[in-house]
């Protein structure tokens, strides 16, 4: 596949050639606070940009221990009707904008992206610090949404309702824009980074397959997000001037809102998922010191999922009165989607075959991740489906559906590329056997909380209801639970992580025998990552045959 | 791979004139590179405005009769001084980057002066017409109270959507003439020559997006039937 002649001193977990070890790295080379907040690293961007979404993810994980425990019994545990329905709007605005959408693109891939594309930063690095400047002041307007009485729309703000509740709707629509806006310039960023800043040697088909997913990623932020930019507007105008486009007593067409709303939203799947697709192709072939099995294909597979994402938006307005010629069309398209991701997971299963697979923390997500999205993959073709549909929308089966793809899937993506990178990040090992329990801990906690909304869904219960029928409280109680185990995992990880900060074992180069750029130069890398440009004679994955 | 790395050859030699930034190879790779950005960001100017388009397909296909009444109201005049305005701006701006890169300082300041002086022509009809339609009460939604097109249902939803095509690209004209001024002031402080003008042509692709979006409003909003 890579066709590249690999060159007879073949770097291998060996003698990587290191560059820079024991000099000045990106994290001493300057002091003081300014040296962050002005700072045109990417590296530097990036752990800034992961300190954000950490807290992001924390405070949406709040929200929702909260809304679950409220959920613990039918009526009221903890707080009333409206402040539950606050609760989920919250945990699910912060969770889409402010955590999932930036976490592996801007955090992991801004450190990353440049690093093992051979470049000694992205393309434009006051831009890519400027789209920092503009993550925080989305997330400032959001904080302020909250603070100002909160929201209570969902986080897909229908109309007309958000037209007409009282809440802080304005507020929580600005912040979505602005974050949009962060998004687009990441996307910007990427391409242009990928196409002008490959050193010699590196075609796109030497690519880190990490790389060709930000690359299917950074499409969709430029192509959709600006549409859910003038969505968000013609909503907060509507609100200030009263335009009457959503509202069909005012002639306008609430539908409209909808198609505008998913045109983005699917696609915005995509950015949560293809960053997480492309650190389980990394983690893979790292861990199963293995060529990856058809690399063109994962790759190629990251753009059709990229285009296919564009075309299937109508499968969320099953019910919504769409014609039923749309509906069959949209519902076939949806069916082709699972095309592509199968091709990546039946491939991933055919790099695991006869390599030499290391059990380390970032290979137990991924062996997570290839369990939990198939689940959430294969429920989806269960929610294409016409008739299923109709039964299934908005019940906790769908609920459960994009908590398997987006937390099944991207969460524990994400959590293994950080254990993953941690040593080249930061300079320290994080502790490996309480890091394992902890990945076991998440494991089970996350089947306990939402494989019981698959039953729950299956039978009937509506999503983002207050309280229920009594046949349904064992499964809520078993989610419940679910959550508050996966809740400890994360605190104990949290724990670990800065503990290992100062305390954790000195990282070496590459620790895990890698063979990407990243893990050629040192931990954490100089300043300008590489002390000579690098020039690459073959492929990502080419492990010596150990057969 | 991977990647195996040979040392190799380290940065280029920086060529004379302006000093690219360090992970460039050099000035023609930084320029090549900023102008791939620039037109990702048109994309997304573009897709901007798509869902703009698309509103305004759906609600003239829902109110065909009320779109081409109220539409009447609209100063074809006005519209077409306006387009006239801001295509000739367009030529201006394509003068200026190309007396940039000929060197041409003075020349490439006055270009961007004339350039500068048609956006804000621009805005003043846009004023007028605006004031003229506050006054009569053709204004969007709740704020409409104009009498004049009463045979026709919702006749508000066409101003909802001229005022927020219009508008934004109005915006999109305000943004140009601080990004022009902008790059006056550099031109005039000697910061462009034939080595250096990427700033320049950067701005002149986006003048020229702006100029093309009006080219689509004017005929849809102005010219309907």
């Amino acid at each position: 596949m890579n066709k590249g002649p690999t060159s007879s001193a073949a770097p291998g977990s060996a003698e990587p050639v290191v560059h820079g070890q024991g000099g000045l790295s990106y994290l001493n080379a300057s002091h003081g606070i300014k040296s962050w907040i002005f700072t045109l690293d990417h590296k530097r961007i990036g752990v800034m940009y992961l300190v954000f979404v950490l807290f992001a993810f924390m405070m949406g994980g709040t929200f929702a221990l909260l809304l679950r425990l409220e959920l613990l019994t039918p009526g009221r545990d903890l707080v009333d009707a409206d402040t539950y329905n606050k609760f989920f709007t919250l945990h699910g605005a912060i969770m889409v904008f402010l955590f999932i959408i930036p976490s592996i693109p801007a955090a992991l891939g801004n450190f990353i992206l440049p690093i093992q594309l051979g470049a000694a930063d992205v393309a434009f690095p006051r831009l890519n610090l400027a789209s920092l400047y503009i993550y925080a002041v989305g997330a400032i307007f959001a904080l302020y949404a909250m603070i100002s009485g909160g929201v209570d729309t969902g986080w897909t703000f229908y109309t007309p309702y958000s037209t007409s509740t009282s809440t802080a709707v304005v507020p929580m629509v600005m912040a979505a824009f602005i974050l949009g806006f962060s998004s687009i310039f990441t996307g910007i960023n990427f391409i242009a980074t990928i196409h002008k800043l490959r050193p010699a040697g590196m075609t796109m088909f030497r690519m880190p397959l990490f790389l060709w997913a930000l690359y299917a990623t950074s499409i969709i932020q430029i192509l959709a997000t600006p549409v859910l930019a003038i969505t968000l507007l013609l909503l907060g105008v509507e609100r200030w001037l009263g335009v009457g486009i959503f509202d069909p007593a005012m002639g306008g067409d609430p539908i409209l809102f909808q198609h505008f709303f998913w045109f983005y939203s699917h696609p915005a799947v995509y950015i949560m998922i293809l960053p997480g697709m492309g650190i389980i192709s990394e983690l893979i072939a790292a861990f199963s010191h293995k060529t990856i099995f058809g690399y063109r294909a994962v790759a190629l597979s990251s753009i059709a999922l990229a285009l296919l994402g564009f075309l299937v938006w109508g499968h969320h307005l099953f019910v919504s009165g769409q014609s039923e010629f749309a509906s069959t069309v949209f519902s076939f398209l949806t069916f082709t989607v699972a095309i592509p991701s199968a091709i990546k997971v039946f491939n991933w299963l055919a790099t695991l075959y006869r390599g030499s697979i290391m059990l380390a923390t970032p290979m137990l997500y991924a062996l997570a991740f290839l369990f939990l999205f198939t689940i959430g993959g294969l429920t989806g073709v269960f929610l294409g489906a016409l008739s299923v549909n109709i039964h299934l929308t908005d019940t906790y089966f769908v609920v459960a559906h994009f908590h398997y793809v987006m937390m099944g899937g991207t969460v524990i993506a994400f959590v293994g590329g950080l254990h993953y990178w941690w040593p080249k990040m930061t300079g320290r090992m994080y502790p490996e056997p309480i890091a394992k329990v902890v990945c076991a801990i998440i494991f089970v906690g996350f089947n306990l909380t939402f494989f019981t909304q698959f039953i729950m869904g299956a039978k009937g219960m509506p999503r983002r209801y207050y309280s229920y029928l009594p046949e349904y409280q064992p499964w809520h109680v078993m989610s419940t639970v679910g959550s508050w185990i996966i809740g400890l995992g994360f605190l104990i990880m949290l724990v670990y992580l800065l503990w290992s900060l100062r305390r954790g074992p000195i990282a070496p180069a590459n620790p895990w025998g890698a063979l990407t750029l990243e893990w050629q130069t040192s931990s954490p890398p100089p300043l300008e990552n590489f002390k000579h440009t690098p020039v690459v004679s073959g492929g990502p994955y080419d492990f010596p045959d150990e057969t | 791979m991977s990647n195996s790395v040979h040392t190799a050859d380290p940065h280029a030699v920086a060529g004379p004139g302006h000093h690219h930034a360090h992970h460039f190879q050099s000035a023609e790779h930084e320029f090549q590179t900023c102008k791939l950005g620039m037109w990702i960001f048109l994309v997304q100017e573009i897709l901007f405005f798509s869902g703009l388009f698309l509103a305004y397909g759906i609600f003239r296909w829902m109110h065909p009769e009320m779109f081409f009444g109220a539409h009447k109201t609209l100063d074809v005049t006005l519209g077409a001084t306006n387009t006239v305005i801001l295509i000739f701006s367009s030529l201006t701006m394509a003068l200026a980057v190309r007396a940039a890169q000929l060197n041409q300082r003075g020349q490439s300041a006055v270009l961007l002066v004339i350039t500068l002086l048609c956006a804000f022509g621009f805005l003043v009809i846009k004023y007028f017409e605006y004031s003229h339609k506050f006054h009569l009460g053709m204004l969007p939604g709740r704020l409409y109270f104009y009498d004049g097109l009463t045979q026709f249902r919702d006749p508000h939803i066409f101003f909802g959507v001229y005022f927020i095509m219009t508008g934004l690209h109005g915006i999109h004209v305000i943004g140009g003439i601080v990004v022009i001024g902008w790059i006056l002031r550099r031109t005039l402080r000697g910061e462009f020559s034939s080595e250096y003008y990427t700033p320049v042509e950067m701005t002149g692709l986006y003048w020229h997006l702006v100029d093309l979006i009006w080219i689509y409003l004017f005929p849809l909003l102005y010219l309907v039937g």
